[in-house]
């Protein structure tokens, strides 16, 4: 909100900054300290010079252009007299107009010379309104009243030159929305006098709630909509009175538009007391007003110009017509105040705050009343409010106030809060005082009575806000409240709605002593446990994806129904079936993704496009899939205690599934060319290998296995399954090359590969697993053994290396593979006893003539060694020919060259 | 010589007489000079000191003298072989010096030569900078506390106070999901990471003192200072006793942790509907110290000479917030506070324009390697 400081201090009696007061600077940070946020302050005016109060003398109508162009004839004192070109033509020899003379400069720094235009010399300027920014009249010049002093300043004059401050009014503080409310503020924070401005320039104290027959009935149909509402009339106003340049200036400082006489009142006391008020067409009404909730089907033109359709939960001011203004948020276009209406109605009224920011809401129509509204009115200030609006709707545009009022009421509730006297002190940390602490309270407009020593322990706070609480948190013996001690009780002011609760209280204490007046208390170190292994873990994950050359990225979580097309998913592929977002950003992506993929795919190919050719990338995001079964909705539970265990479960069931997954895609060289030689492309072994990476960090049992998938290319995609425990397995993810069409529509090179794993499912996977036991380290020799084995070429390597590892482990005592006891190894376990296969390495696949057709030759070596002593030759052979007798076994292999 | 020999035949040896043995001699010392590497060097050592050169064959002669001759052939041959193994022991050492000055040299390569087979990988700062701030809580004794991304709207404003309508609902820029027909669903993106407290507090046993850092959502359109996306870091305190003194100490302590000892922080009145008292926290500027906002100072881009920067919000939680997670306001009392990554990042290293924390491009990424 933007608010003149001439204003302020008009109410907040500080000494002015030229007689030692505070300057605007200091009075910023007063009231920033105080809660109100100063955002800015705008010396306005303070650019002006050279403009002054003249008369026009004589008018000379030029012709022959293609408009109409005055020269004048204008003085501004004795013996000073100029001519200058106007282009305007609202004004008449012997008005009285504001003359910038040459030299002069405008707002904006705009700079005014004597120059020859029109064949004439334009000795000066004279202004219209926007030119000296004072409104956005353009049109006309600004005409001053008849005893504008000759010669005068007119910045001066005008009291153009002011600082405005922009107060950053928070939702909480509907009174801040106010001259009223900030002058207040401005007063407490230097101890200076404040004069409430919904005191001053009301008629006698008896006539300001006398009812009248003779104004304008009136009645409130829906107490929960309206709980204040009052009208008056004012009869016979000049329509065309103008606006007095000192309410225009205080308008166009405020931010706000000149109008009318009618809206512009309206508009200054709304900015100077914080109340709404609205002004109709006496002439356009018909039958009495009854404040309602809006019937299907009605409808209502606003003054915008737009048809409303209604709605059951809309606020109405109707008349016998039907709908006449949306309540406390803009008025209907059918009872305007118009360039002819002599006689007004004006309406004064409290409505309910929920119900104006429901209803601004629908209509996504916020106006400066619903926005004052929805933050909270001063309940008590209509009559008021209106009296004055009355009054100086007469006192500027003549004609006569109709004695008394129509004034509609439903009771409001009587806030009262009682509390410890010490609970500021306690909420603080610090000690006050029992004087302090009412006195601040005062300060704010509360009423505060305290009771006498000792009177016993104060209600719960639980109570004092209508709370329920559940046996297991009985008050506590050392509670912050059961010394016995004084009791407040405090009624805060009319137009403080947002404090009901003691911490609310507390709260006033504390800002208005000074948030510097805190004191610093060190932490104590609460007995954490520090991360969780899964915590930990995803640390972990991500650097050694870093470590291993993939850049982590964040992706967007939108999705659209084009991204599962280019993925190439079916039509029935639950990753269609993401979260939809009912308000999205951009119609084409309404979606939450399913999959980090196309994510990752995008800033893939941005980078590409930025002229990186090589790019490994990774996301760890959160993806979202439907769940089976949910309720249709999440419960909104009540807040008046905590909820029940079956609560808790009826929104976890409404969720959506939310698995955190690792992704990464990549594209171009894995390893450059150089000096060194040929770089080499990235390829599916790649993909697969990242996927290895995570697992491994994970210290998850896991196996890959050949599998087709979108978007994966259907021969260079591998399935990941992790163990959770002996016998199960968990499909974790996919990886490999990206199916062709996928890279096509996604814009990629050839063969860029991608993976990505359901990171939560590998987490639980791995959660049970207990610390890393140690190896035994033997120090003796190995004995190394290569083997080349031929085996079909559908058989998959990890098999054979499966099979391998499983026929030496059992010639270890405690070797895994004895599930086989009938196997081949001929109590080998008496000789070889504690053998083991510590590495099983293959070296290099082979396919072609010398293998046969449809096989491929397999070498490993094999690496045996074992605890105490060095192997014999015989023993690695015998070793050796176990392992390989279970690869034949298990995979039909066959020893390449062997007998 | 011929030195009569009673005992045993006199047999002449040619091969030991002084001449003959200074010859031998001569012809090794000169073999070994002329050797011009360590391979001429080892034949001349084969001709000339091993088991078949004439001095290895005079040598075992000197048997078949008579004994009275025997001492003085022997002492002849002996300081003969010695003179040569000493001239080969010399030789050699020449040689290998020669060859280490002249190979090695040769074989020196360009040491600032790139290897850059493989290009560098790292982490999102915004991962690595949420971490930091995490680590320092952690250390401090706080647990890292997560919820969900799709929230009840139920945990992200209802228990958190905001009432139903109230502007400060509106102000969050909420996305919402719509439910099975396009319907009201009770879900939303979660627009803090505020529902996280509420989360901790249903759930963990008090006292509790937890840190949640996490994705964010409100329907801004991307541009330099806004995301729709975003990131927030959240710490929530409840225990008994607790009062906004406790709350400074840990703000306190959190900056001197995170941007540099001996920072001051300030607190000003501000508004959250779950904290009551509710404040805005200030740092002073870590670059001018608020050296900037002083007459006479030196401007301060990063302050933008205010001197101080606006780093997060906090507040005691409000009693209504404690209720709602069935705790009892009158035994225990809680503080909270929470910040943005993003915003700590453009404090903290820099960042001016947001869109490049969401862009993905990998030069930003790589700028900051592995760590905050």
């Amino acid at each position: 909100m933007l608010v003149p400081l001439s204003w302020l201090l008009e109410y907040a009696a500080l000494q002015p900054a030229d007689e030692g007061g505070p300057d605007v600077t200091e009075i910023a940070r007063r009231l920033t300290a105080a809660g109100l946020e100063i955002e800015g302050i705008d010396h306005v005016g303070q650019d002006i010079t050279g403009v002054v109060v003249a008369q026009v003398l004589d008018i000379e109508e030029l012709t022959g252009f293609s408009k109409p162009i005055r020269y004048c004839r204008v003085t501004y004192g004795q013996d000073a007299e100029r001519s200058v070109i106007c282009g305007a033509v609202n004004f008449s020899a012997g008005d009285r107009v504001p003359l910038a003379l040459p030299g002069a400069v405008l707002p904006g720094g705009f700079k005014i010379s004597a120059r020859k235009t029109y064949g004439h010399v334009s000795d000066g300027m004279i202004c219209s309104a926007a030119e000296l920014a004072i409104g956005e009249d353009h049109a006309g010049i600004l005409v001053l009243p008849a005893d504008a002093p000759l010669g005068a300043d007119f910045a001066g004059y005008a009291g153009l030159r002011d600082d405005v401050l922009d107060v950053n009014v928070t939702p909480d503080k509907g009174y801040a929305m106010s001259v009223r409310g900030v002058a207040r503020e401005l007063a407490i924070a230097f101890g200076a006098d404040y004069t409430d401005p919904a005191d001053v320039g009301l008629p006698g104290p008896d006539e300001v709630g006398r009812q009248s027959a003779e104004v304008y009935p009136a009645s409130i149909e829906d107490p929960t909509a309206c709980d204040r509402f009052v009208l008056r009339e004012v009869h016979g106003i000049d329509p065309a009175a103008p606006v007095p340049l000192w309410l225009r200036v205080r308008l166009a400082r405020a931010g706000m538009r000149t109008v009318s006489l009618a809206v512009d009142v309206t508009n200054y006391l709304m900015v100077e007391l914080g109340q709404p008020l609205h002004a109709f067409d006496r002439a356009s009404l018909s039958g009495p007003i009854v404040v309602r909730r809006a019937r299907e089907g009605e409808r209502l033109e606003t003054l915008d110009h737009v048809v409303r359709d209604l709605d059951p939960d809309d606020i109405l001011i109707t008349d016998s017509s039907g709908p006449i203004s949306l309540a406390g948020t803009m008025g209907g276009l059918a009872t305007e105040v118009t360039d002819q209406s002599a006689d007004l109605v004006i309406e004064a009224a409290h409505f309910s705050a929920a119900g104006t920011a429901r209803m601004s809401r629908r209509h996504r129509l916020e106006s400066p009343a619903s926005a004052r509204f929805a933050r909270g009115v001063d309940h008590e200030l209509q009559l008021r409010a209106s009296a004055r609006a009355a009054a100086m709707l007469t006192a500027l545009g003549g004609g006569t106030v109709l004695p008394g009022c129509t004034y509609a009421s439903a009771p409001v509730d009587q806030v009262s809060v009682v509390l410890a006297a010490d609970y500021p002190d306690q909420v603080a940390g610090t000690v006050y005082g029992l004087s302090t602490v009412t006195s601040r309270l005062r300060q704010v407009g509360c009423e505060v009575s305290v009771t006498d020593e000792a009177a016993g322990p104060p209600p719960s706070t639980a109570e004092a806000i209508g709370a329920i609480l559940p046996s297991r948190h009985v008050r506590h013996e050392h509670g912050r409240h059961d010394r016995a001690g004084r009791l407040m009780a405090v009624i805060p002011p009319s137009w403080r709605p947002d404090l009901t609760d003691p911490s609310d209280l507390a709260e006033e204490v504390i800002r208005l002593e000074g948030y510097e007046k805190v004191p610093v208390r060190l932490p104590k170190a609460p007995p954490g446990r520090g991360r969780t292994a899964r915590q930990r873990m995803r640390r972990s994950i991500g650097r050694s994806l870093a470590d291993a050359g993939y850049v982590e990225v964040l992706s967007s979580p939108f999705a659209s129904a084009a991204d599962a097309d280019r993925l190439q998913l079916a039509v029935d592929d639950p990753r269609r079936r993401g979260p939809v977002i009912a308000n999205p950003l951009s119609e084409e992506e309404p979606l939450l993704r399913t999959t980090l993929l196309p994510g990752l795919l995008r800033v893939l190919s941005r980078n590409l496009g930025r002229g990186f050719a090589d790019v490994a990338l990774f996301e760890t995001g959160t993806v979202f899939l439907a769940k089976a079964n949910a309720p249709r909705s999440a419960p909104i539970l009540r807040v008046d205690r905590g909820p029940t265990v079956s609560e808790v479960a009826s929104l976890e069931a409404a969720l959506p599934e939310q698995p955190l997954h690792v992704g990464a895609v990549l594209s171009g060289d894995i390893e450059q060319a150089g000096w060194w030689g040929t770089g080499r492309r990235v390829s599916w072994a790649d993909a697969i290998e990242a996927a290895r990476i995570v697992l491994r960090v994970s210290r998850a049992e896991f196996s890959v296995q050949a599998d087709h998938q979108e978007p994966w290319h259907p021969g260079r995609c591998a399935a990941l399954y992790v163990q959770p425990s002996e016998g199960q397995q968990w499909l974790a993810g996919y990886a490999g090359e990206l199916h062709p069409r996928v890279v096509q529509a996604f814009g990629l090179p050839p063969r860029s590969c991608a993976m990505e794993l359901d990171l939560s499912a590998v987490e639980t996977a791995a959660a049970d697993l207990g610390p890393v036991q140690a190896p035994v380290i033997s120090a003796y020799p190995p004995a190394t053994q290569d083997v080349a084995l031929i085996v079909a070429q559908s058989v998959p390597a990890a098999d054979v290396e499966a099979a391998l590892t499983a026929g030496a482990a059992r010639l270890s005592p405690d070797g895994d593979g004895s599930g086989d006891s009938d196997g081949s190894s001929d109590g080998d376990t008496g000789t070889a006893g504690g053998i083991m296969l510590e590495d099983v390495r293959l070296f290099d696949v082979y396919t072609g003539e010398q293998v046969g057709d449809g096989n491929k030759s397999l070498a490993y070596t094999l690496r045996f060694r074992a605890p105490d002593r060095t192997l014999t030759a015989g023993e690695a052979a015998a070793a050796r020919d176990a392992a390989v007798a279970e690869a034949a076994r298990q995979t039909g292999a066959v020893l390449r060259g062997g007998s | 010589m011929s030195a009569p020999n009673k005992s045993y035949d006199p047999v002449p040896v040619t091969a030991l007489s002084a001449d003959e043995v200074a010859r031998m001699q001569a012809e090794a010392l000169a073999a070994i000079a002329a050797a011009a590497d360590l391979d001429q060097l080892k034949a001349a050592r084969l001709a000339h000191a091993g088991d078949r050169a004439p001095i290895t064959l005079a040598n075992a002669e000197i048997g078949a003298l008579p004994p009275a001759a025997r001492a003085e052939a022997g002492k002849r041959v002996g300081t003969a072989r010695a003179a040569i193994r000493a001239a080969l022991a010399s030789r050699q050492q020449e040689l290998e010096a020669d060859r280490d000055r002249r190979v090695l040299v040769e074989e020196a390569v360009d040491v600032t030569l790139p290897w850059d087979r493989a290009l560098p990988g790292a982490r999102h700062p915004v991962t690595t900078v949420a971490e930091r701030l995490a680590d320092v809580f952690v250390d401090m004794g706080y647990e890292i506390a997560e919820g969900p991304e799709v929230e009840a709207e139920w945990y992200n404003f209802d228990a958190l106070n905001f009432p139903p309508d109230h502007p400060a609902r509106e102000m969050q820029d909420t996305f919402f999901v719509a439910g099975p027909d396009g319907g009201h669903s009770g879900m939303v993106l979660r627009t803090h990471t505020s529902p996280v407290q509420i989360r901790a507090m249903l759930t963990r046993p008090l006292p509790l003192y937890v840190v949640s850092p996490g994705k964010c959502f409100r329907s801004d359109t991307l541009d330099a200072t806004h995301s729709p996306v975003f990131h927030q870091i959240e710490g929530l305190a409840v225990d008994e006793g607790l009062t906004m003194a406790d709350l400074r100490g840990a703000i306190s302590s959190f900056v001197e942790a995170m941007f540099g000892e001996g920072l001051r922080t300030r607190l000003r009145p501000d508004f959250f509907p779950f904290t009551e008292p509710s404040a805005d926290v200030s740092m002073e500027c870590h670059v001018c110290r608020g050296a900037s906002a002083r007459p006479g100072g030196a401007p301060c881009r990063v302050c933008r000479s205010q001197g101080w920067i606006e780093i997060a919000g906090c507040g005691m939680v409000n009693p209504r917030v404690l209720v709602a997670c069935g705790i009892d306001p009158d035994r225990y009392s809680g503080f909270a506070f929470g910040l943005g990554i993003e915003r700590a990042l453009m404090i903290r290293h820099g960042v001016t324009d947001i869109r490049d924390t969401v862009e993905g491009d990998v030069r930003f990424s790589r700028a900051f390697g592995t760590e905050a």
